[in-house]
């Protein structure tokens, strides 16, 4: 009786079964899962990333709750013809902050990894309002209604506290003057204090120059909507990380 | 179980599992010869797989990340050696067309179709968004394909306006003007836009109300000539649209204009260098130039 015939007395025990399935199944994820955790190359190293700036956040938070994700992917997949659209894949270092990520494959609409900066506020304020104004042929749903909510950030303390506690370095500092920054980046030309403090803030966590964009995203100076969120964070994405810096060949980065 | 009889089958001759419901058994055939046989395949094969490719992770202390297999292989290396490939196959036409002039471009046959198919594409992709297909623009969005240009139409102020964008804050040698607004910021009441609006209708040649365009004149001379000129036929140097040629980027209605004066428009156009390489900019300016208006 070879060892391959012994299955059956495995098959024939229910508990001997169960030990074994636990055991394999242990196999695969501390094999796949555990080394996560440790690896100094999971996340690679880069200059530039910074956590979402209030005003952003609130608009990742439109992002999803609007279900953007379900047509929109924010993963450039290293495959050169996607390279060549959109620009360089996607790292994990671009989504360390992301409480949940973004990545997909699935793409309804274009992936908007690196969309920030692309287009122009007024063409994201005319294209979330009736994409078919812009892009003829579009089947996106229009987002008119966002330009007439007024944003909700009383509590946008709490949302970067429950950040941090998921490991995402807010200092007490962004937290305690979290409202001011989200109005400030919202309203130019209103208060400089406030800007400067809101760009030296996000300047400092992410050690380059010019990653905060001020802007009255929506055109509507009289008050902060849920576009302004949602446009000030789409113009953000896929451009904190500084590629000039980025050494992709190095064998850390190797994947 | 050691101690489980084994029960044949009479009809088949094959062992069941020895369970019994409702007296129907079920025969326990061995799997298929071919089925078992590829399943200790695949098990060989990621033996194998595991020693040609990256496969199994340090632990921790280890130092090294992972073991990098035979191959070496890397889906990032590779991505890059494909763009690269891309690009060296461009690279004799590309670098010829980022120094040649436009008079050049258009004497070589094989160039020219070169930057127009890359343009195409790029433009597709980047700038159809906003100028729509074919450079047909839209309102708020200038239409690329006709002779009228804010800025510059040659294929040297083209290709400046790609790189640097229009009012692109991040870029200091961006295109930019500002229009005030002269409503929202109180520079002129109501009744004084309102007039002006007749004395734009009437320059553009349209029907308008003669007393507002009189008292408008004086206001037209000291607000806005320095930009659009005495004639109001526009600044190319200054990016200051000609308001008498029947073209309107944001609408020509009255209540538009009304609303330009208001609130002023400053469009914005995002610089691409840096986002698209030298070739692709240069193709693009070669594109746009060739739409219907490019200028000598």
């Amino acid at each position: 009786m070879s060892i391959m015939d012994k299955h059956g007395k495995l098959e024939r025990h229910s508990l001997l079964l169960t030990v074994g399935i636990l055991v394999v199944v242990s196999i695969g994820g501390l094999v796949e899962i555990a080394p996560l955790f440790y690896l100094e190359n999971t996340i690679e190293k880069v200059q530039g990333m910074r956590p979402y700036t209030p005003l952003e956040l609130k608009g990742r938070n439109v992002y999803i709750r609007e279900g953007c994700y379900t047509c929109h992917s924010q993963m450039v997949r290293p495959l050169r013809d996607e390279v060549e659209r959109y620009g360089h894949y996607s790292l994990a270092a671009e989504s360390m902050y992301d409480h949940p990520f973004q990545w997909g494959s699935k793409r309804t609409g274009p992936d908007l990894a690196r969309v920030g900066g692309k287009y122009s506020d007024e063409w994201h304020l005319d294209h979330l309002k009736d994409p078919k104004s812009v892009v003829p042929d579009s089947i996106m749903p229009p987002y008119a209604f966002l330009a007439k909510k007024k944003l909700k950030y009383d509590d946008i303390e709490d949302h970067l506290k429950a950040l941090r506690l998921a490991g995402v370095p807010y200092t007490d500092d962004m937290i305690a003057n979290a409202k001011a920054d989200l109005v400030a980046q919202a309203s130019p030309n209103a208060d400089f204090d406030a800007e400067d403090a809101l760009v030296a803030r996000y300047t400092e966590a992410s050690g380059r120059e010019g990653t905060v964009k001020i802007s009255d995203f929506d055109h509507n100076p009289k008050e902060i909507t849920e576009m302004d969120a949602l446009i000030a964070y789409l113009q953000m994405t896929g451009t904190l990380v500084d590629f000039s810096t980025y050494e992709a060949n190095d064998i850390s980065n190797r994947r | 179980m050691t101690d489980h009889k084994r029960d044949i089958d009479e009809v088949s001759g094959v062992e069941t599992t020895g369970h019994s419901w409702d007296g129907i058994k079920e025969l326990n055939n061995p799997l298929p010869r071919w089925w078992l046989y590829i399943f200790y395949g695949t098990i060989v094969w990621a033996i194998g797989y595991m020693i040609v490719m990256p496969a199994i992770p340090a632990l921790p202390g280890m130092g090294m990340n992972n073991t990098l297999g035979i191959s070496g292989h890397s889906d990032r290396a590779a991505v890059a050696e494909k763009v690269q490939e891309l690009h060296t196959e461009r690279a004799a036409a590309a670098s010829r067309l980022v120094t040649a002039s436009l008079s050049e471009i258009e004497n070589d046959m094989s160039l020219q179709q070169f930057a127009l198919a890359m343009g195409e594409s790029a433009f597709g992709d980047n700038c159809a968004t906003c100028h729509g297909a074919g450079g047909r623009g839209a309102k708020g969005y200038p239409m690329l394909a006709d002779d009228i240009w804010l800025w510059d139409g040659t294929l040297d102020g083209i290709e400046y306006t790609l790189r640097h964008g229009i009012r692109h804050t991040e870029d200091p040698d961006t295109r930019r003007n500002t229009m005030p607004a002269y409503g929202r910021d109180g520079i002129l009441t109501p009744r004084e836009i309102d007039d002006l609006v007749q004395y734009v209708l009437n320059i553009s040649g349209r029907e308008a109300d003669q007393a507002a365009v009189n008292r408008a004149a004086p206001i037209f001379a000291t607000q806005c000539v320095t930009c659009h000129g005495a004639d109001g036929k526009g600044n190319r140097e200054l990016g200051a649209p000609n308001l008498t040629d029947h073209e309107w980027l944001f609408g020509g209605e009255p209540r538009d204009i009304r609303q330009t004066i208001y609130s002023a428009r400053n469009a914005h156009m995002p610089a691409w260098q840096g986002r698209l390489d030298d070739p692709t900019i240069k193709a693009l300016a070669v594109y746009v130039h060739s739409l219907g208006g490019g200028e000598k």
